[in-house]
């Protein structure tokens, strides 16, 4: 299955975190969140604008922009 | 002997605390500060159905305990120097893998913690099956089921969270294994903490060695102050091993520790602690709702309707009981002003005292009703929604998408109030926005500068008033979101703060949840902008009376009054016209005289820049009181008496008719007044938002320096054009 990166995907479309590449203070929340490898994503919608993006994760929902979706890897399945 | 348990209350945002709180505590709460921050301390009286006094703390909610936000760090701080006897970590169950991320970091700090799995429907609602008794006895803690809301499962948790306290266990951390490279640096991290008793009364050495690991500036920089040695040898191992996992996996150690713990988590949800019955990516009611109203057309659409039906709410329904408080402090000063002689006391008492406190109470409908349409929609958790969906918009300035309330409640929508609005960026959790919010909300067009736009424009620019008014608008939007754009990228430097955020389920607020929130915050602005406000009151009050008019001047207009009297002895309205006539010429020059006056004059030798006479100079210092107060010393200046700001048909003649004025010094004036020091409540109210006198100084001269130069450029340039003839 094909790996590619949290802002590229689309409405409904979900995955498995594979890499969260950011460290840091921005690592540390996306983390303390609840995103990190091998957790199960689904992107919920995104704003008006296209930014941010909303995602179903360990049963909440997140938000996060785009920018930030930049490090977050995920295979699709 | 019993002694007075303390129990802390801890968990998520979102999870659920405040509604357990407030039942437990009741009216015996008290709201603080924490020493040095803005956050809110909250703590409360219980009594134990046994008898037993207890003091409950409610924390800052928190998604961890490594110091990224000042909540963390307050948190953090309390836990490990207060050591409360108990902690009650409260989890939504509905979503508990990632709430119980928190409850490892208390595990591994070792503090005795009941957890209580809040929110039971919601989880069943969604097909969640949670064994608790099984969390319990792998997490070795008490684990409680309870719906916060109806007060279920209350008693037993209070319960459990009492005897758990009186044991007395010592603190016992639990140590995961975070994979070998992190736990070999770890371990001989630990032994050099050990042998240096490096911090050792405060952090167990373990736990001291992780927060390095993790990068934790709050500790490393405490470390550093300690024993420099020490430090930097620590320091060296966390580069050692980050450098080594950065050339083999591309990590972080913090990566590898919060992955650690995640994985020790899916270890115990694993045997058998949880289950569900449906898809988790299965729809919630809340998801359907968000379809609507996060909808990229709808959603805008129905998100401006409900911001311009908090600012009718807000706007409208206060202003009865403002009208009430108006009246009834116009009726104690009139009831004063026959009662005491004429003089300086009751010049003080009427002017200063009454007009101070009716201004610190005539603003308290307004903070009140805004908080409770903060609260519904903060508690409902449309307020996420929010930030969602205009956060691309305002982040282009360097702001927040929750920093759109505060403006709108300022004066986005003409008529609004900066002091609400300061307090309305509350809602704003990320520094550097929220304090470049609090420092351009006052851009705004408030309630209090429309009397003297009115004037100015209904004077000089009656065909067009209302496009001009319009426009005006647009322009305090233009400019408070570029000075906010200046700031940012001036004096509030730096990276914008992670917008990574919950958007919780969509819930009923609770209305006494409602009414605890709103009184709580009201009573807070009360408290602490009253007393400051009370006193820059009297001291503008001074500023405009003191020094009085010389001996000689005095005798001048009471030997015309004696004349008046003399020579009109036998018509009395023509003598009272006449009278009348003296007292405002002579409060004009009393005005010209005081401190408030000179300063008008002496400033003559820059104002003539953006056009101002000393009229109006004085007018611009008094606005400092209020920005309504402009357009009665501007009367007073221009010997006009009392002049009502709300009908001032012989200023706007006495204005058209003086050679000084035309439009370009008009229009000068109109920008002057939109972007000069903030009122002087707001200073006070951003001072104590920002937590430092500092940001209100700033507010006062970056503000009155902006204005003054587009006053001149609007001025200047529009004398080069010609248009000032």
């Amino acid at each position: 299955m094909p790996t590619i990166l949290l802002r590229e995907m689309q409405k409904d479309q979900s995955g498995t975190i594979t890499a969260v590449k950011v460290g840091g203070e921005l690592g540390r929340r996306i983390r303390d969140m609840g995103i990190v490898p091998g957790t199960r994503i689904t992107i919920m919608g995104r704003a008006p604008l296209y930014d941010p993006v909303a995602i179903r994760i360990m049963g909440g929902t997140l938000t996060l922009r785009n920018s930030e979706a930049d490090y977050i890897e995920v295979e699709i399945t | 002997m019993s002694k007075t348990i303390t129990i802390a209350l801890a968990g998520n945002p979102n999870a659920g605390k405040t509604p357990l709180f407030n039942p437990l505590t009741g009216a015996r709460q008290h709201v603080g500060n924490y020493p040095g921050v803005t956050v809110e301390k909250k703590a409360g009286a219980y009594t134990f159905p046994s008898g037993e006094e207890a003091t409950i703390v409610d924390l800052p909610g928190t998604y961890s305990l490594t110091a990224y936000s000042v909540e963390e760090v307050v948190a953090r701080d309390y836990l490990v120097q207060e050591k409360p006897d108990v902690v009650i970590n409260i989890t939504d169950a509905s979503n508990l893998e990632r709430n119980l991320y928190l409850s490892t970091q208390f595990l591994e700090l070792g503090v005795p913690m009941v957890i209580a799995l809040n929110m039971i429907d919601v989880a069943q609602d969604r097909g969640i099956t949670l064994d608790a008794q099984r969390l319990a006895d792998l997490l070795k803690v008490p684990v409680i089921p309870i719906l916060a809301r109806s007060g279920k499962g209350t008693p037993e948790l209070m319960g459990a969270a009492l005897e758990l306290a009186k044991k007395n266990t010592p603190w016992n951390p639990l140590h995961i294994s975070y994979g070998e490279d992190v736990d070999l640096a770890l371990q001989s991290m630990a032994q050099c903490i050990t042998e240096a008793e490096f911090m050792t009364d405060s952090y167990t050495p373990r736990w001291l060695a992780l927060k390095y690991l993790e990068g934790d500036s709050q500790i490393q920089e405490k470390g550093r102050k300690n024993n420099p040695a020490v430090n930097a040898q620590l320091q060296e191992i966390v580069a050692k091993v980050s450098g080594h996992l950065h050339q083999t996996m591309e990590t972080y150690p913090e990566a590898i520790i919060a992955d650690h713990r995640y994985g020790y988590l899916k270890s115990v949800l694993r045997q058998e602690v949880i289950s569900h019955k449906f898809d988790i990516d299965r729809l919630h009611a809340s998801d359907r709702i968000d379809k609507v109203l996060t909808n990229r057309f709808l959603g805008p659409l129905i998100m401006l309707a409900v911001l311009l039906g908090l600012y009718k709410f807000t706007f409208t329904y206060s202003e009865l009981p403002v009208a009430w408080i108006e009246t009834f402090f116009g009726w104690l000063g009139g009831n004063l002003s026959i009662l005491l002689p004429d003089g300086h006391l009751k010049s003080m008492l009427i002017s200063g005292v009454i007009d101070g406190m009716g201004g610190v109470l005539g603003f308290v409908p307004l903070i009140m009703f805004m908080f409770f349409g903060i609260a519904i929609l903060e508690d409902s958790g449309y307020l996420a929604r929010v930030a969602f969906m205009m956060d691309r918009v305002f982040r282009i300035f360097g702001l927040h998408g929750s920093s759109v309330m505060a403006y709108i409640v300022s004066g986005g929508i003409a008529g609004g109030c900066a002091v609400p609005g300061v307090m309305a960026a509350r809602t704003l959790r990320s520094p550097r926005e929220r304090l470049a919010t609090l420092l351009t909300v006052s851009f705004m067009n408030c309630g209090a500068k429309l009397p003297v736009l009115a004037l100015l424009t209904a004077t000089f620019f009656s065909n067009n008033q209302a496009q001009l008014m319009f426009l005006l608008t647009l322009l305090a939007w233009g400019v408070a979101l570029t000075a906010a754009k200046i700031l940012r990228l001036t004096v509030l430097r730096g990276e914008s703060t992670p917008f990574v955020m919950e958007l919780p389920p969509y819930r009923f607020p609770t209305f006494r949840g409602l009414l605890i929130h709103t009184w709580e915050r009201t009573w807070q602005y009360i408290k602490k902008a009253g007393t400051t406000i009370l006193a820059i009151s009297i001291l503008i009050w001074a500023m405009m009376t003191f020094p009085g008019l010389p001996q000689s001047e005095e005798e001048y207009f009471a030997q015309q009054r004696q004349e008046a009297a003399a020579s009109l002895a036998t018509e009395t309205l023509q003598r009272e016209e006449k009278l009348a006539a003296i007292d405002t010429a002579q409060a004009g020059s009393a005005l010209r005289h005081s401190l408030a006056g000179r300063i008008g004059t002496a400033m003559e030798s820059v104002s003539w820049l953006p056009g101002f006479d000393w009229r109006t100079n004085i007018a611009l210092v008094g606005g400092f009181a209020a920005k309504e107060v402009i357009v009665t010393t501007l009367g007073t200046a221009y010997s006009l008496g009392e002049t009502d700001p709300e009908a001032n048909a012989s200023l706007a003649e006495t204005l058209a008719q003086d050679p000084h004025w035309n439009p370009v010094v008009a229009l000068a004036l109109i920008v002057f007044v939109m972007f000069y020091a903030p009122c002087f409540v707001t200073v006070v109210c951003i001072s104590r938002e920002s937590g430092s006198w500092k940001w209100g100084l700033f507010s006062i001269c970056f503000n009155t320096g902006f204005a003054f130069l587009l006053a001149t450029l609007v001025y200047q340039g529009g004398r080069a054009l010609g248009f000032a003839g």
